[in-house]
């Protein structure tokens, strides 16, 4: 992992500083509340459905278990209402719709689909206290919301995984310290994500974000970016451009001085949902290229002043170097025991390294909604990650925990330790790990629930011979049309709508995020008018019935899906209504 | 560069000035005999003007550039580092505190403006 400099702790101790200084003219009335929002945004801090919400930065997913028992403290300590405003926010949740009012939960950790892991309940007169305590272990909220840069994410698998060309990590750390606290780019018309990866493979989905950039080697084996620009999902899912096929890595944050720099002059202000840069890209095309090159050789001829020096990479790189680890023989008791068996087949993965494995924490288990883990749950997962993983973990897109440096001759006994905690189900990449944002029982932006649909769906597919023969499926839900739970990149979709107060769901069908598995980076397809909420796990059903009659061989629902037609899993996703069949459908 | 906060318009003091729109491209606006140019930040979190001041300054724009509109104390960092020289405050501002808050970094990772080295050129 990156190891802080002094000038680096010094930094994220000023950035705490700063913030507990406006929220003191905020809670004082010198700072109005529309002046102070973009502030404690840019800090992370969000004003949800009931309470504040905060989500903490993870720069490309990596934490030390140091920090994971601070984001455990945090969770018990500081992320619990007052018993009045869990009452009330309890009986207004059960007032919504006809689906049961899941039981609120609190002092929870939440993983995010961009590595950062969220809080619901901390009160705003603790958040600098919080910001403070994250301090003490290099953490912040630093630009994970606002119009600005966000925090950049990459493959869960960077510097580990098998498929890798060129170690993205190094780069992804130099990028999170240009942007960080950019004068410039702190206004942008809308907000900016930056995914890296270094693999064949994209597990980042790239070609979903503002900038995509792929680290690769070329002919005469020199590194450097494959330049993506303009991806994003939202109401009008756009697949990102290449707009450069291969940039010196030097060059990189000179380059991207001048995209955003452009993007900050031309993107449109007038309109929200017009304004990101994927919506310019797509106007401008080749008139925004041709300025961002104008733009990048004027930035060269003044001196090119970020031009990344070899010996700042070298520095950066040295702090990513594998930790040493034990050689032990794998012995492979895979067979005599189906159920590890099943979990070494389904949540460990392969590494550079053939001594070591990387082994994925499920977060996605029957009365937890997905990606969220307890105190209790995050303290454990440090000891994990100090026992088995040189004390490192990564949060993942997925919305689960990676341990990247497990050696193979203890997986029996991580298997063992991981299942009495209750996070060794052998469900990754399978129809249960699926990717959910929190919807409606938290965020102010959703149109419906996502929770209570995931665990409606987790709850009818528990059997774990149904869940392996259906195979690998991404199923993305997304309370609105936001897009945070990526519905848009599920090979099935499932997007909250809001009709006349009530909860509606569109079922969507056929994206991909860029994967080996889900092939080119394309939005899916709406099969109908929403669905009642009761209605989207017997529509989920009709579909993978239709998969299971259709399918040839060992094929995936996503090629069934391809090779059979979208028309034919529309018409049976439509014949699964029932309260919505008759009736005048929205 | 010095960095003038103001607390309220000032009277025209015969400098010549140009007042930039944001969608000028700053490139490309002439700026012959002009010594002063004012920058509008139409809302705080209309961020445009820095990059206009920044490119001014890359052009070697000497005189003053001056943000006037929605300024507030917070924002008055950036503007210092995009190229700004002077600043107009909106009304009730504690033009005091947003000096103090000027001089709350030691310095900074990317090069800007002020300071066109970023931190990983400048250091041993």
């Amino acid at each position: 992992m990156y190891q802080y400099t002094d000038f680096d702790r010094q930094f994220v101790h000023a950035r705490a500083a700063q913030y507990r200084d406006q929220l003191t003219r905020n809670l004082n009335g010198q700072l109005a509340d529309d002046d102070f929002r973009p502030l404690r945004l840019q800090n992370g801090w969000y004003v949800q459905r009931y309470a504040p919400m905060l989500r903490v930065a993870v720069p490309y997913g990596e934490l030390n278990s140091a920090q994971l028992r601070v984001l455990a403290r945090i969770a018990r300590e500081y992320d619990t209402p007052t018993p009045e405003l869990l009452k009330q926010a309890q009986a207004t949740q059960d007032g919504i719709g006809a689906a049961p009012g899941p039981r609120l939960t609190t002092n929870v950790g939440h993983f995010t689909t961009r590595q950062n892991v969220q809080f619901n309940w901390i009160p705003l007169d603790k958040s600098a206290d919080v910001m403070d305590l994250l301090a003490s272990v290099n953490l912040h909220g630093i630009q994970t919301s606002g119009n600005c840069i966000r925090n950049i994410t990459s493959d869960e698998r960077a510097g580990i995984a098998a498929d890798e060309d060129v170690d993205p990590r190094p780069y992804a750390e130099v990028l999170r310290q240009w942007s960080t606290l950019h004068p410039e780019f702190a206004y942008l018309p809308r907000k900016f994500k930056i995914a890296i990866t270094g693999a064949r493979e994209d597990r980042a989905a790239i070609e979903w974000h503002d900038v995509g950039l792929r680290v690769l080697r070329n002919e005469q084996n020199e590194v450097g970016f494959k330049v993506y620009v303009g991806g994003g999902m939202g109401r009008t899912p756009i697949v990102a451009s290449v707009i450069r096929e291969f940039l010196p890595w030097n060059q990189i944050l000179n380059y991207l001085e001048a995209v955003v720099r452009v993007y900050n002059a031309w993107g449109r202000r007038d309109n929200i949902y017009k304004a990101r840069i994927k919506i310019l890209v797509k106007a401008e095309g080749q008139r925004y290229f041709d300025e961002v090159e104008a733009e990048y050789q004027r930035i060269l001829a003044d001196g090119a002043h970020h031009t990344i020096p070899q010996s700042e990479l070298n520095r950066v790189s040295a702090c990513f170097v594998a930790p040493n680890t034990e050689a032990r023989i794998f012995k492979a008791v895979v067979e005599d025991d189906v159920e590890f068996g099943r979990w070494v087949k389904q949540n460990v993965a392969a590494h550079k390294n053939p001594e070591l494995r990387a082994v994925s924490l499920s977060f996605k288990r029957l009365g937890y909604a997905p990606g969220d883990a307890t105190a209790d749950q995050l303290d454990a997962a440090a000891d994990l990650a100090d026992k088995y993983s040189a004390g490192e973990v990564r949060v993942t897109h997925d919305q689960n925990l990676l341990l990247p440096w497990v050696n193979c001759g203890q997986l029996p006994e991580l298997w063992r330790d991981a299942r009495k905690l209750g996070l060794a189900r052998p469900n990754l990449h399978l129809l249960t790990d699926m990717i959910s944002c929190p919807g409606g029982d938290f965020c102010a932006l959703a149109n419906a629930r996502s929770i209570p649909i995931a665990t409606a769906i987790t709850e009818r597919f528990q059997d774990l011979d149904e869940l392996f023969d259906l195979g690998k499926i991404d199923l993305h839900i997304s309370g609105c049309i936001n897009s945070c739970g990526h519905h848009h990149s599920g090979h099935i979709g499932i997007l909250g709508v809001d009709k006349d107060g009530q909860e509606w769901y569109q079922i969507t069908l056929g994206g991909s995020d860029g994967s080996d598995l889900s092939g080119p980076s394309r939005a899916s397809k709406v099969v109908g008018p929403s669905f009642a909420a009761a209605e989207v796990v017997d529509v989920i059903e009709a579909v993978l019935d239709l998969y299971k009659d259709t399918r040839l061989g060992g094929e995936h629902f996503i090629d069934t899906l391809q090779r059979v037609g979208f028309d034919a899993f529309k018409v049976v996703a439509n014949a699964a209504r029932h309260s919505t069949a008759k009736a005048e459908t929205v | 560069m010095t960095f003038d906060i103001l607390t309220s318009s000032p009277a025209d003091d015969g400098v010549p000035t140009l007042t930039l729109a944001n969608t000028v491209d700053a490139q490309s606006a002439d700026l012959a005999g002009v010594q002063r140019i004012t920058l509008d930040f139409p809302k705080f979190t209309d961020g445009r003007a820095f990059s206009q001041a920044f490119v001014l300054r890359r052009r070697g724009f000497a005189g003053d550039i001056r943000a006037v509109g929605d300024v507030l104390i917070d924002q008055l960092l950036q503007m210092q580092r995009s190229g700004f020289s002077s600043a107009v405050l909106r009304a009730n501002q504690d033009a005091e505190h947003g000096r103090k808050l000027l001089r709350h970094y030691a310095s900074f990772y990317q090069g800007d403006a002020a300071h066109r080295a970023p931190h990983f050129a400048v250091k041993a």
